[in-house]
């Protein structure tokens, strides 16, 4: 049967590779700095492994060689991550009819780069029984790689001087660009997206990463209009 | 400091986010508005980080060929437009972007 289960989770691997490539460069430079601010091994793996969650973990390491209090770093996780709120909505509809024991463990999974390789699988094929294999296809071959990447990054960090300074951390942005590019294909999104871009470099120094969140929901409140605009044209 | 007590609470806190809406998905039901306006969200999210990270790699704008990121960043616009190809895209910007900085040194 076509789009089985096991074709499904399998498809969802392939489509998580080039994913992979960008984010393993980013997980190694996450081991080396989670040395360098104090960590050891096992709670640098604990932060890759447990919490799960690329920009947070960047930004709570950097706060601990700071040395900032835990309230605050907590504090800043809950900020980093409340944008992985709107990925959730935007799954809602494709997840509601599974069982908690798939939400959970999909839930966990729900980051930047596995909500950006499987949302457009649930978009285009609405109507396949399952594409929560697809999700977690991807989910498992990027947590995968995300942790063995974080094991690399400690193994260099104590062998390689001045491996933070290499700039590996472009690897994200490459990464996002090689995900947003192919979705401009029509007015309302690349609209959309540039109004992002420039209200997230308008706005880059408010406190609390607001930035982030009017970008984000300016540039998509943008879009929706224009679209609803061209329907009624 | 604990730093085992601030993974913990880094855990709970961020799968609450991600988990909220999943554990009470079949009672909750967005307006369809809302529902059209998310078909924007990864494209709008995702550049919202990764336009400051290229465009401002230090914190402030630097619009010079002495910034990689933006010749790195420019290179991946362009074949991402191109070719629409990610893998494709990730890797020659990487490239172009080592190259460049090692040029810079």
């Amino acid at each position: 049967m076509k789009d089985s289960p096991k074709q499904l989770f399998f498809k969802g691997v392939f489509d998580a590779l080039p994913l992979i490539v960008g984010g393993v460069p980013f997980g190694i430079i996450f081991g080396t700095l989670a040395l360098n601010a104090g960590l050891d091994g096992w709670q640098t793996m604990g932060l890759s492994s447990i919490v799960f969650a690329g920009s947070a973990q960047f930004v709570a390491v950097g706060m601990l060689a700071a040395g900032t209090s835990i309230g605050f770093i907590v504090g800043a996780t809950l900020i980093v991550n409340l944008r992985h709120l709107i990925y959730a909505a935007s799954m809602l509809p494709y997840v509601k009819h599974l069982p908690q024991r798939w939400r959970i463990p999909l839930g966990f999974l729900l980051i930047d780069e596995v909500f950006a390789a499987t949302y457009p699988r649930h978009l285009d094929n609405p109507d396949s029984a399952n594409n929560h294999w697809h999700y977690l296809g991807v989910g498992v071959a990027f947590y995968v790689s995300w942790n063995l990447a974080t094991l690399v990054g400690l193994f260099f960090g104590s062998n390689i001087e001045g491996i933070g300074e290499w700039g590996l951390d472009f690897a994200m942005s490459a990464t996002f660009i090689g995900m947003v590019m192919p979705h401009l294909i029509n007015r309302p999104m690349i609209i959309a997206v540039l109004v992002s871009g420039a209200l997230a470099v308008v706005c880059y120094d408010l406190p609390h990463k607001l930035g982030l969140v009017i970008a984000s929901v300016v540039g998509m409140a943008t879009g929706y209009i224009l679209e609803q605009q061209m329907k009624e044209q | 400091m604990n730093i085992w007590l601030l993974i913990a609470l880094m855990a709970l806190v961020t799968f609450s986010i991600r988990y909220a809406l999943y554990a009470r998905a079949n009672a909750i039901s967005l307006p369809p508005k809302l529902e059209r306006a998310l078909k924007f969200s990864a494209p709008c999210v995702l550049t919202a980080i990764w336009v400051p990270a290229v465009l401002m790699p230090q914190g402030e704008l630097a619009l010079s060929l002495d910034n990689p990121y933006l010749i790195g960043g420019a290179v991946a616009v362009v074949i991402g437009l191109w070719k629409k190809n990610i893998l494709l895209t990730i890797v020659l910007s990487m490239l172009t972007f080592f190259s460049y900085k090692a040029l810079m040194l």
